[in-house]
């Protein structure tokens, strides 16, 4: 075990993450029994599998058809939105998407927000960003609100304190609420709730997610199960909507096969609880809404994956979270060993474009591509295929010209050397026999101490005679 | 036989393979070339022989090219694409005279049937040649279903085992289905379900030493669940997840073995017993 890098020297790295972790028993349990369920949850919503598979084609083709038309369709649902009343903005990164929503709150001159969940607002730190302004932003989805009370940042894009059990959210809320511990999940769940109700009245502005904007008719869809949504979105005086410029769709038609797609992919349910339209604020006959509505609509690097045909697919996600369900490798690190906002398979194939692969080094890597992601992916993006293809950027030299937002941050002049090596011995059959002849003759003499195969392994010991040898014999043929 | 989607054990990853028009299998032939693959050279010869005689077995000639090495896979996965295009490219040259190339390891078969197209992609000249390759490329158990139409009578004893496929291999190859097709046909055998079934054995190439500790701590997993599932031992046509599982097994201590399906398949048949 002498061979283990330090963890102490891996700790800002996905492995470091993924070593603490793998040694945390209540963790792994946690993310086993919920993904356990999750899968067949979605199995359970798909029970005819021709079905399932001619809507995920389906679905496929919606997003594909609308991302060719991406800038076009951007232009009329802002000429759409704004006839109905929405004011739309455009962000190129984070800090201006951040700035936008201040201002808008900063000349209601606002003090508290309550937000619906939104895994954008997320990606912009929207949290961080108002509190340093003296802006209280109360997350009201009650993951998110769980994970927001523990000072944490959400594990999952679909259920943010999936990290949790009953018992650990009991003790939390007794810590920071001050109420009884109890086991009971309705008891728990009334608890966020009657401190939530009061926070929606009291919000000067209302921040949600977008699941689908919708072009032909300027239309914000919005999914959830809680009623927070509805309540972010209609009881406080101003409504924000951020999202990134990949959930524009063409039509209503369109989101008919998507949202189907995405409630049973993500949770299996036929539909959710909620799904709220929002078309423009209150009109001066109508007795409620937000007076004023906002859409935010984020860049953040995906005009970049947009621009390349292959890793345009990634922009097909729906954000079902159905990857990291199935996601063996997930299952066992959990969500906050990505260290990213985007845990999981998607995560690895999305957060590169958003703040470089530089920053995220190890995420292509950290996949034995057994393409469970792939296979599941209400919108077939072919995630496998992807981490395949960031592989390649992340080893190019700077002179190879990565393709992808700080890419080659692999890149090794040693391990080029070794694969020149590998390249070599598999290109020159004398080279490559001698090599067997050698392994297979020395064989109790290879290498006992193979890196870190043998950390979880016996050492390998060659045959004792190659297959080469052995069919050569049986085949007396030569080299035929 | 009708393309189900994988039914895996209760509990198990649901795992729909991604369908390709369903292959339409060509006459037996007569001759083959057998690949044997860079892992099963030096770590399963013994199970690329026993491929060999299962193949001759049902009298068809089989060639081993002796300039044969490795499909390229590894620096493939790896992101090293010019290095995996000249080692496919030597394969695909030693493999280029039109007899039917048969793979007993199913992800390196999906390598030829699968990824020699994205390989090759900017030579229109060599594509050619890779869809002749791809369409000559079979599995060994697909071979055996399918094209050899084996019909075998069971001389082992009655025995218990448990069925582990390469994910890459179930998804390119449809491993899963044939295998267990195959294994159906043996009278004594019957094949136990293995908790979480589907689920990759944490192999996965370099991964296996890039993250050793989240590979371990799958592979871990799936030794577990195979020795729970009450079977004598594990079979299974990768050479891959065959060294994975039996590196992790041999390190744990357990007697608990697995074995290359083509070595399981020829005892069953030819009634020769070795262990």
């Amino acid at each position: 075990m002498s061979q283990r890098i330090p963890v102490k020297d891996l700790t800002d790295s996905f492995r470091g993450r993924a070593v603490g972790a793998l040694a945390d028993d209540q963790l792994r349990t946690n993310f086993r029994v919920a993904m356990d369920s999750l899968m067949k949850k979605r199995a359970d919503a798909f029970p005819d599998e021709h079905e399932r598979e001619g809507l995920r084609e389906l679905g496929n083709h919606i997003k594909a058809r609308a991302l060719s038309q991406l800038p076009d369709l951007l232009e009329q649902l802002e000429a759409k939105l704004t006839d109905n009343g929405v004011k739309v903005h455009w962000a190129e990164t984070t800090e201006q998407a951040n700035r936008i929503v201040h201002s808008i709150i900063e000349a209601k001159q606002g003090t508290q927000v309550v937000k619906g969940k939104s895994m954008v607002s997320e990606e912009m730190e929207m949290n961080d960003y108002l509190a340093e302004r003296n802006i209280e932003c109360l997350e009201s989805d009650m993951g998110e609100y769980i994970v927001q009370l523990d000072g944490e940042k959400p594990s999952h894009i679909i259920m943010p304190a999936i990290h949790k059990n009953r018992r650990q959210v009991s003790k939390l809320f007794h810590d920071k609420l001050g109420v009884d511990e109890t086991e009971d999940v309705n008891e728990l769940i009334q608890i966020g709730r009657r401190t939530l109700r009061e926070k929606f009245l009291e919000a000067d502005v209302g921040v949600s997610g977008v699941n689908f904007a919708i072009a032909e008719t300027g239309t914000l869809l919005l999914v959830e199960n809680e009623g927070n949504g509805r309540m972010s979105t209609t009881a406080p005086p101003v409504h924000v909507a951020v999202t990134g410029i990949e959930k524009v769709v063409g039509n209503l038609r369109d989101v008919v096969p998507l949202l189907s797609l995405l409630t049973r992919s993500a949770l299996g349910q036929p539909i959710t609880t909620y799904v709220n339209m929002i078309s423009g604020p209150r009109k001066p006959d109508e007795l409620d809404g937000p007076e004023e509505v906002h859409l935010v609509l984020l860049d953040n690097g995906r005009s970049g994956a947009f621009a390349d045909a292959q890793l345009r697919q990634t922009l097909n996600c729906i954000r079902c979270g159905a990857c990291m369900n199935h996601c063996p490798v997930y299952t066992r690190v959990g969500g906050h060993t990505y260290g990213e906002v985007y845990p999981g398979p998607i995560g690895k194939i999305v957060t590169p474009h958003m703040v470089g692969l530089h920053q995220v080094p190890d995420h292509p890597s950290a996949s034995s591509l057994c393409g469970a992601c792939g296979d599941v992916c209400p919108v077939k993006i072919p995630i496998p295929e992807l981490l395949q293809r960031l592989r390649q950027e992340n080893v190019k030299s700077p002179a190879e010209q990565p393709k992808v937002k700080d890419g080659g941050a692999k890149y090794s002049r040693k391990e080029r050397v070794i694969w020149r090596f590998w390249t070599r011995l598999n290109t020159s059959p004398m080279f490559y026999r001698l090599f067997l002849w050698g392994a297979t003759r020395l064989r109790k003499l290879a290498p006992k101490n193979v890196g870190p195969w043998i950390e979880n392994h016996s050492a390998p010991v060659p045959a004792r005679r190659s297959l080469h040898d052995l069919a050569k014999a049986h085949l007396n043929q030569g080299d035929r | 036989m009708s393309e189900r989607f994988y039914d895996a054990a209760p509990n198990a990853t649901l795992v729909a393979p991604e369908r390709a028009k369903p292959r339409v299998y060509p006459a037996k032939p007569t001759e083959v070339t057998l690949f044997g693959t860079c892992v099963m050279d030096l770590f399963f010869p013994e199970a690329g022989l026993d491929a060999i005689r299962l193949l001759e077995r049902e009298g068809i000639r089989v060639h081993f090219p002796q300039a044969q090495s490795c499909c390229g896979q590894p620096a493939w996965t790896s992101g090293y694409v010019n290095e995996a295009r000249e080692v496919a490219r030597a394969q695909l040259n030693l493999l280029d005279n039109g007899l039917p190339v048969v793979v007993p390891s199913g992800s390196c078969a999906g390598m030829f049937r699968q990824h020699y197209q994205e390989v090759f992609a900017e030579e229109p000249d060599t594509l050619k040649r890779v869809e002749s390759l791809a369409e000559r490329t079979f599995e060994l158990t697909e071979f055996l279903l399918h094209v050899c139409k084996v019909d075998w009578q069971d001389l082992g004893k009655p025995t218990q085992i448990a069925l582990h496929t390469s994910c890459s291999a179930r998804r390119e190859m449809n491993t899963h289905l044939h295998a267990r097709e195959l294994l159906g046909k043996l009278a004594n055998v019957e094949r136990l379900d293995h908790d979480h079934e589907s689920e990759c054995c944490g192999f996965g190439g370099t991964f296996s030493v890039r993250m050793p500790e989240v590979s371990g701590a799958m592979v871990l997993d799936k030794t577990r669940a195979l020795r729970e599932s009450g079977a004598a031992e594990m079979v299974t046509a990768d050479g891959g997840c065959l060294m994975n599982i039996n590196g992790s097994l041999d390190k744990q201590q357990q007697p608990f073995r697995g074995r290359h399906l083509a070595s399981f398949l020829w005892e069953r048949v030819s009634g020769e017993h070795r262990s």
